[in-house]
């Protein structure tokens, strides 16, 4: 069987044969006098890593916000596996969350609670989706040593480097083995090194838990590595897309300005 | 202008409030029930605030005595002072200083505590991993509030009502079976039961407005500190209205009686 990782220049053409995990159209979202997203279009397919670039304050967070329900659009659709999540109720959308995994910008672990804790709580409610019989310390263990970290599993967040955070967060994102990553900055505030072990680590459990993913980012190395697809947020519309080598190539002023 | 906005957010801050508390309501008995994380709350906030509201108990209790004594040596009324000091302890200031030593600690404390959690992504982090966040973290809290509150100052009032046994006994010579005695003759089950719910609704809104400042907190840590300040402030505006109207009622149910 071929490695994932090795086969990446052979995702792209897969894309649009591939299973659509995602559909975002015409989505528009305001605060106030405030218009952030104009009518913003994205898709996302099984396997792939989408990455979305857009400078601070152009409604990035906002968009991901809106993709798990934790913000409703104004108007557009988002549609994830084929269900459009505006006409889910509750319990739907939480089983539908099972399938989506949230690496938050700062790692958002619950500071109460042990790395332990912290890992089995999103497997409280949603145990079943493994079965009648299922060993939570295996799971949260499995997790652990899938991000290198089992060591911590005692450990509270306090007691954690930045890093280690956010590898203790990719790990409960992880939990419920999603079929889809949101990753909200990934590697923002991370020292260089760091950051680039957050970004081999990502494209470590992609491989592992065949997910597709979308990473928001401004760091240009992170995109450059995991990118099969970038789309460039301005205006709050989707202005351009493509892979990172026909974006870098543009003429375009406004697109230019992400790559220097 | 100014006065005029300030009004018009009072009023919204007032219609949000009442919309949490019917979210509250319907959340309460709606399944699945966090049995575990109430228990660890009510741990947690009772046990947060029991040497406070020990001590606190204690000191109102001799200072009450302390202070009152003079008056009654001069009208020789000495011994009136175990069912006077009983029933102004166990009808009023017990219940009120001790639920505003409570709101000093817990509202802050949950204030400060959710809206940590809402500026670093925490409460999301738990909305998208599949748990209802205003169940596990509110419901628990404002129950566990509810329910601590009220033994707490039951204790309170036994150990302020200790500490005025002591000056008497100090003072006055009266012996511990005597002072009690006194004390729970002085004492109608009118005097108890009504202070006693009048707690339960202390508790509830102290851990309403804490969790109502921390759940919708912003603007990042400056608004986590004003979560935990205006928490204690609109909680202990709130308590002395709730004991106006606690009072005004049991007079209406007195008169009847």
């Amino acid at each position: 069987m071929m490695d994932p990782i090795e086969n990446i220049q052979g995702k792209v053409e897969t894309i649009s044969s591939g299973k659509r995990m995602l559909e975002i159209k015409n989505i528009k979202k305001a605060f106030g006098n405030k218009h952030v997203l104009n009518g913003f279009n994205l898709e996302l397919y099984e396997g792939e890593n989408v990455v979305i670039m857009g400078k601070s304050g152009s409604g990035k967070s906002v968009m991901i916000k809106c993709l798990v329900g934790l913000m409703q659009p104004d108007s557009g659709s988002i549609k994830i596996m084929d269900k459009d999540i505006a006409t889910l109720n509750q319990k739907d959308l939480d089983d539908l969350r099972t399938e989506i995994g949230f690496l938050f910008q700062g790692s958002a672990l619950y500071d109460s609670m042990t790395v332990r804790e912290n890992l089995e709580f999103p497997l409280r409610r949603h145990k079943h989706k493994f079965g009648d019989v299922v060993d939570t310390n295996q799971l949260v263990e499995e997790a652990l040593e899938n991000v290198g970290l089992l060591h911590t599993i005692e450990l509270m967040p306090a007691e954690l480097s930045g890093g280690m955070q956010r590898r203790v967060a990719l790990a409960r994102a992880l939990i419920l083995r999603p079929k889809i990553i949101l990753y909200d900055e990934p590697t923002s505030g991370l020292d260089p090194i760091t950051a680039k072990e957050i970004v081999d680590l990502m494209r470590r459990v992609q491989r592992l838990y065949q997910t597709s993913s979308i990473i928001i980012t401004h760091d240009i190395d992170c995109a450059r590595v995991v990118s099969e697809r970038i789309v460039l947020l301005v205006d709050g519309v989707d202005y351009a897309r493509g892979t990172f080598e026909e974006l870098a190539a543009s003429d375009d002023g406004k697109i230019q300005a992400f790559f220097k | 202008m100014i006065r005029s906005n300030k009004i018009g957010s009072f009023f919204i801050e007032i219609g949000e409030l009442t919309y949490f508390t019917r979210r509250f309501f319907k959340e309460l008995f709606s399944r699945p029930f966090e049995f575990k994380e109430l228990l660890r709350q009510c741990y947690s906030i009772g046990n947060r605030s029991l040497m406070l509201v020990c001590v606190t108990g204690f000191i109102i209790g001799l200072v009450i005595t302390l202070q009152t004594r003079p008056t009654l040596e001069e009208f020789g009324a000495e011994s009136w002072m175990p069912s006077m000091v009983s029933i102004s302890i166990i009808r009023e200031i017990g219940p009120v200083i001790i639920a505003l030593t409570f709101a000093g600690r817990i509202a802050s404390g949950i204030g400060a505590e959710l809206g940590s959690m809402r500026v670093t992504e925490q409460i999301d982090a738990m909305e998208v991993s599949g748990t209802n966040p205003f169940k596990f973290l509110v419901v628990t809290r404002i129950l566990a509030a509810t329910l601590m509150l009220p033994l707490l100052v039951i204790l309170g009032d036994a150990i302020a009502l200790y500490g005025s046994y002591i000056i008497e006994n100090i003072k006055g010579d009266v012996s511990f079976q005597l002072y009690f005695n006194k004390v729970f003759k002085a004492l109608k089950f009118s005097d108890i039961i009504p202070a006693t719910i009048k707690t339960y609704f202390f508790g509830f809104a102290i851990g309403l407005v804490g969790c109502f400042k921390g759940f919708y907190c912003d603007k990042g840590t400056v608004g986590v500190g004003l979560a935990a300040n205006s928490a204690v402030v609109f909680s202990s505006m709130l308590l002395f209205i709730i004991d106006f109207i606690a009072v005004f009622v049991t007079d209406i149910f007195m008169k009847f009686k």
